[in-house]
């Protein structure tokens, strides 16, 4: 035993004193009231370290009681029929995506003629036209303005070919341009790197759709080909929508999560 | 099918006849077919000297010598008139060197294989078709919903009635196929319904689920019989009965459960007969041979052979790399139908049920027992005999990823394999030679069903749709879209007038010509 535990070495010695137990227990009993005067009484930094730690004890104090609660739930529903059978040829084989296929194609079809989605982002921030473009001057004398740059991520297309500079007005920078992103399946909670297809429609305007310009809630289409995803008829679906969620002139990359 | 034993019969009855009447009668139908048809041409018909060969290698009749533009229905007129089919002529395919003559000898077989010249004698392998012809299904006749959670197993009762469906709502519906409606719901199921199994006789349904308990069904009133019967410890992977010929009462069944154990139940008492635990992992497939074996595939890579009345191992077979995940017998489908043949008509009674089921058994299996074909995780399949020899007959390789299940064709003849890799394959059923690969799913491929005149199967698959083929030209004969989601399962009525197919989409559906 190291020097320094004398304590522990009294006790173990001559053992603890005779009313060492119900001290304990009113000193217990007496510890919410103390507590409870500590807190009302302390203010400044003491108060705040205090809340901060009170506040720490408290979700732990939840988190447990939830736990326990999930426990008792659990035992309770143990007769409840799991959902997603599967045949016994396939039940060894858990671990194994399965994507679902598409639910509905006539309601897809509807959906796409009312050119309306219920998409994850319904709302955009709009953006201004000077803050998407910037102006760039032209001109021996630099007095001609009509040229524009895209300063935001863009999609463009493979057979692209640039127009001869007197006649280009939309520059889209080759270092903004993207071909590939970040596409989640909600249903799978899997996520893949996809190429894009095409911009189906930038909700800022249609003049963005047409530039290809990708910023926060665009619907872009993408190719799920390795997916592996199949229509009713037996075909595997080659082209998908999904929504940008993320800022990509902020971040360097697209984050999209599938239309399903 | 009664048919089909004369015909395997009689090569070796009519090789034994003394030549002289043969030669008559040869002479009698070249002058009748043959001769007219090559003095119409008019110019000197080029002829082949041919032997006719059973399927078995037995030579039938004298070599015989033809024009070389002959088709195989006049060949069929001949060999009928050299078996002496005198009631009835039988259809039969003509093969040489394993290619099929489908519009003339000289076409299909002089111009494609140069090597053979018109100076030797070729040797024509003669082999039996199904008297009757089941027509391509081409439709969706019917929806049948009402399950609520996907249906996992769709099978037809031996005579092709009713027909049964396994779901992951617990339940196992019976069908009234003449209405297309639902007859019985029948509840009892705790967890999802896996296994299905009807009695050969078509009076018990048996279900096994994921509550790891066993159920009888009475499919004539809906009832339940008894309680669940429990003793396995996990989910029930497999169910089968005894063939019918063996014994007629359909008392005995056996269930195989991922816990690695079979038991072997007793359906009148309600218990327990064996318990055969020798597996050291889940027991993936179970088959009751006709010969009065029982064989299990497991996850532990070996098939055993049991002896059903006593429990005893009689053989191991081992080979494979990965699990087994499917068997196949070549006389599963006799087995399965027992004593109704095509036609679905019930016999008078029980004795000549018995006799008739023994004698479809008999002409199924032919003169060699029966062979089995095994289907693996290891991409590959075996072929064996498990009754002689404990080595495989043939490793039949070619799948690219794991083979789901396996089917040998009525006749047993041919297999079919599906595979992950969105294919087919067709094998030949006696060597295992790989005879063709059929394309066109874009996905897995869970099932294959052979139609029962051996001529087309079904398959049903990841990518959403059933398709049907075309064993004589190996290529896709009807695409069968209408699924809403993966399908699990495909089943052809023993009588071959409808398709039955069930999945992730919790519908079934009927399919027809």
């Amino acid at each position: 035993m190291p020097q320094n535990e004398y304590i522990e070495e009294a006790i173990k010695k001559h053992g603890r004193r005779f009313d060492h137990e119900t001290r304990e227990r009113k000193k217990a009993a007496r510890k919410f009231h103390k507590d409870s005067q500590y807190a009302q009484k302390v203010h400044g930094w003491k108060a705040k370290m205090l809340n901060q730690k009170r506040r720490k004890e408290k979700i732990e104090m939840k988190k447990t009681i939830k736990l326990h609660e999930a426990k008792q739930a659990d035992q309770k529903t143990d007769d409840v029929v799991p959902d997603g059978a599967v045949p016994a040829y396939l039940l060894d084989r858990e671990g194994q995506q399965r994507a679902k296929v598409l639910s509905n194609m006539v309601k897809q079809k509807r959906k796409e003629k009312a050119g309306k989605w219920a998409v994850p982002l319904p709302k955009v921030r709009g953006i201004a036209e000077d803050e998407m473009f910037k102006v760039i001057k032209t001109g021996k004398r630099q007095a001609k303005a009509w040229k524009r740059m895209v300063t935001k991520p863009t999609f463009v297309g493979d057979g692209f070919t640039r127009k001869p500079p007197k006649y280009e007005r939309f520059i889209r920078p080759m270092a903004l341009r993207y071909k590939k992103a970040n596409v989640t399946h909600p249903e799978l909670k899997a996520s893949f790197y996809l190429p894009i297809i095409g911009v189906k429609k930038n909700p800022q305007s249609p003049l963005y759709t047409q530039l290809g310009v990708l910023t926060k809630g665009t619907v872009i289409e993408v190719n799920v080909s390795e997916l592996g995803l199949v229509t009713t008829g037996g075909k595997v679906v080659w082209g998908k929508y999904a929504q940008i969620t993320n800022n990509p002139e902020n971040d360097g990359c697209i984050n999209a999560l599938l239309l399903v | 099918m009664s048919h089909r034993s004369e015909c395997t019969d009689d090569p070796a009855s009519a090789s034994t006849t003394p030549n002289e009447p043969c030669k008559e009668l040869l002479a009698h139908i070249d002058i009748d077919s043959a001769a007219p048809r090559a003095m119409e041409v008019d110019t000197p018909a080029q002829h082949v000297v041919i032997q006719f060969q059973s399927a078995d290698g037995d030579r039938t009749g004298p070599p015989v010598s033809i024009p070389v533009d002959v088709t195989p229905a006049q060949l069929g007129l001949l060999i009928n008139q050299l078996l002496e089919n005198t009631d009835e002529p039988h259809p039969y395919a003509f093969y040489v060197n394993d290619a099929e003559i489908i519009n003339s000898l000289v076409q299909d077989i002089l111009q494609r294989q140069p090597n053979l010249s018109t100076e030797d004698t070729l040797t024509i392998v003669y082999q039996p078709q199904a008297l009757f012809r089941v027509r391509p299904v081409t439709r969706c006749s019917a929806s049948l919903t009402g399950h609520t959670e996907a249906v996992l197993q769709v099978s037809f009762s031996p005579d092709g009635r009713l027909l049964a469906s396994a779901s992951g709502d617990t339940t196992v519906r019976v069908w009234d196929l003449d209405t297309n409606t639902p007859r019985y719901t029948c509840r009892g199921h705790t967890n999802w319904v896996l296994s299905l199994a009807w009695s050969p006789d078509g009076s018990l349904l048996a279900s096994g689920g994921m509550d790891n308990a066993v159920r009888l069904w009475d499919p004539r009133t809906g009832e339940a019989l008894g309680g669940a019967l429990k003793g396995h410890t996990k989910w029930i992977t497999a169910l089968a009965w005894e063939p019918y010929h063996l014994n007629p009462d359909c008392t005995r069944f056996a269930s195989a459960s991922k816990d690695g154990t079979v038991r072997i139940w007793d359906a009148v008492h309600r218990r327990v007969v064996l318990t055969i635990a020798q597996h050291t992992a889940a027991v993936t497939s179970l088959r009751w041979g006709g010969d009065g074996l029982l064989y299990t595939g497991s996850q532990d890579k070996t098939i055993k052979v049991w002896n059903p009345h006593e429990g005893k191992l009689i053989k191991t077979l081992t080979g494979h790399a990965h699990w087994i995940n499917s068997l196949a017998l070549s006389t599963d489908f006799v087995l399965r139908t027992g004593p109704f043949d095509h036609t679905c008509r019930r016999p008078a009674s029980k004795e000549e049920a018995q006799r008739t089921a023994l004698e479809r058994y008999q002409a199924a299996r032919g003169p060699h027992p029966e062979r089995l074909v095994s289907a693996s995780d290891d991409y590959t399949m075996y072929l064996w005999d498990p009754m002689n020899n404990r080595k495989p007959l043939a490793r039949l390789t070619g799948h690219q990823k794991l083979v789901n299940h396996v089917n040998f064709s009525p006749d047993g003849r041919w297999i079919a394999s599906a595979g992950f890799d969105n294919s087919v394959k067709l094998w030949d059923g006696a060597t295992g030679r790989f005879v063709a690969s059929l394309r066109g799913h874009v996905g897995a491929v869970y099932q294959v069903c052979w139609s029962s005149d051996s001529r087309l199967l079904v398959t049903a698959s990841k990518d959403s749709t059933c398709k049907v083929w075309d064993l004589r030209t190996r290529k896709l004969k009807v695409d069968l879209p209408g699924h809403a989601d993966e399908v699990f399962a495909a089943d052809w009525s023993p009588g071959g007038d409808r398709v039955a197919s069930g999945g992730k989409d919790r519908v079934l559906k009927i399919w027809r010509h």
